[in-house]
């Protein structure tokens, strides 16, 4: 069963036509055609090699087309709207030798934004301490992939693009988060969470999107297993 | 612009913190140079006119040698847990990274040669016989020219599988004229022979030229896959 495209009127936030990536003679995105309509959640599902992380990656503007194009908030390079868009990767995009606050300060900069507020604003809604000053090297890998989430959500982004959020993440902790992704996306903001731990998503996420061998090969509205694949 | 310096500041801070904090570089470089000019002590024993003679030479393809350590680590702690691609997902302008990091290995090499310099001086017997101020023009340009394109070659080898081996063979050859103009006025003032000034033009167009190709070639390279 081949499902692309999810049935939608409202024009889509993300659209990728024809999406071919290619490193050297591997291809890791086979054709990926897909439109992705907003405010919704959607969870990237599929075993590991099945392109999940390099359509994320392809959607952040880091990996660039072989070939096939792709239209980010109406952009055809996401370079030019990277301003809205958040991005959380495997690793935790942190220097290890600062502390949570040094190091959403300066990611902060990046954005423009220099009032160290809305870092501390972020921490504490990541249920961190914003004045601990232990490097964020010394931080148990839960609370690593928190202050990565707070770095991702530090301009406010209208497309939030997560890789792996609940890895090493405790069970408590991943619900709220994926909680907390809910509640972003009711605000109306877009979100990919590619993940191999869905059962979280199952009440947050809009849809599920299932990839293999670098294709989407199927778009289910609920966390359908077996069937699904 | 301002925003462009101010970016450009907090990224050098940064570096400068994560240098305090970690010493990665600086260790490294100062027992790398601490022991190049000891070794050379022990392998040459000059009078005091050959000391004027090939210090040039000594001093800065020990400070060359060395300032490669420090180049390396630059980019190598953006690599750590890819926080590279956190810049590069950002709006911020891809020079002010650059200028930052060229700026802080500027710092880190500077470091390097205040301290080193006084023990050069006392190993080899050194006094200059010609204008002993343009020692500190010759330092600054020739250490902006190490570090201007280190710091760009480095970026250029990021991503290759041998990249510390990949940086020397890249630096070294496109440094040889300004190696050259660095050599032969430290030489020139030292023994007073002849004047500097030719070979210091030659390291201000030298810097000139391979600052504004880096700086223009630099959003390639940083967004390179």
């Amino acid at each position: 069963m081949l499902v692309q495209n999810a049935p939608s009127s409202i024009p889509p936030v993300v659209t990728v036509t024809n999406l071919v990536k290619q490193f050297g003679r591997f291809a890791a995105l086979r054709g990926v055609t897909a439109d992705f309509p907003p405010a919704r959640l959607y969870a990237i599902l599929g075993d590991n090699g099945a392109g999940k992380t390099t359509l994320l990656r392809s959607l952040a503007g880091l990996s660039a087309p072989t070939r096939g194009t792709i239209s980010v908030l109406g952009a055809t390079n996401p370079r030019e709207v990277c301003a809205e868009i958040g991005y959380m990767a495997h690793p935790s995009l942190l220097y290890d030798e600062m502390s949570a606050m040094e190091n959403l300060c300066y990611f902060a900069r990046l954005y423009g934004i220099r009032d160290p507020e809305r870092s501390r604003n972020l921490l504490c809604r990541a249920k961190l301490d914003p004045h601990l000053s232990r490097p964020v090297g010394q931080y148990s890998q839960g609370m690593r992939q928190r202050v990565s989430l707070a770095r991702a959500l530090l301009n406010d982004p209208k497309l939030l693009l997560l890789d792996e959020p609940f890895s090493n993440v405790d069970v408590g902790s991943a619900r709220e988060m994926a909680r907390f992704l809910g509640e972003l996306r009711d605000q109306g903001r877009t979100i990919f969470v590619v993940t191999h731990q869905a059962s979280f998503l199952e009440e947050a996420a809009d849809e599920f999107v299932w990839m293999a061998e670098g294709q989407i090969v199927n778009r289910t509205p609920s966390l359908l297993t077996t069937e699904a694949r | 612009m301002t925003g462009s310096a101010g970016l450009t500041r907090a990224t050098l801070f940064k570096d400068l913190r994560l240098e305090w904090r970690s010493k990665d570089a600086t260790n490294a470089m100062l027992f790398f140079a601490l022991l190049v000019v000891v070794i050379f002590s022990f392998s040459f024993d000059p009078t005091a006119e050959e000391s004027r003679r090939i210090a040039g030479g000594l001093i800065w393809v020990a400070f060359l040698f060395a300032s490669v350590v420090a180049l390396n680590q630059t980019w190598a702690r953006e690599l750590r847990n890819q926080v590279l691609d956190a810049y590069r997902v950002s709006p911020a302008p891809a020079n002010s990274l650059f200028l930052a990091k060229v700026l802080g290995n500027f710092v880190f090499v500077s470091v390097l040669e205040i301290l080193m310099t006084p023990l050069f001086v006392i190993f080899y017997n050194l006094r200059a016989l010609g204008p002993a101020y343009q020692l500190w023009i010759v330092a600054g340009l020739g250490t902006w020219a190490l570090v201007v394109n280190g710091t760009f070659f480095a970026a250029l080898s990021l991503r290759t599988r041998s990249r510390e081996i990949m940086l020397p063979l890249l630096l070294f050859p496109i440094s040889i004229p300004a190696l050259l103009a660095m050599v032969e006025a430290t030489s020139s003032i030292l023994t007073g022979e002849f004047s500097a000034k030719f070979w210091i033009v030659l390291l201000v167009t030298y810097d000139l030229v391979f600052t504004m190709a880096s700086l223009f070639f630099f959003e390639l390279v940083l967004h390179a896959e």
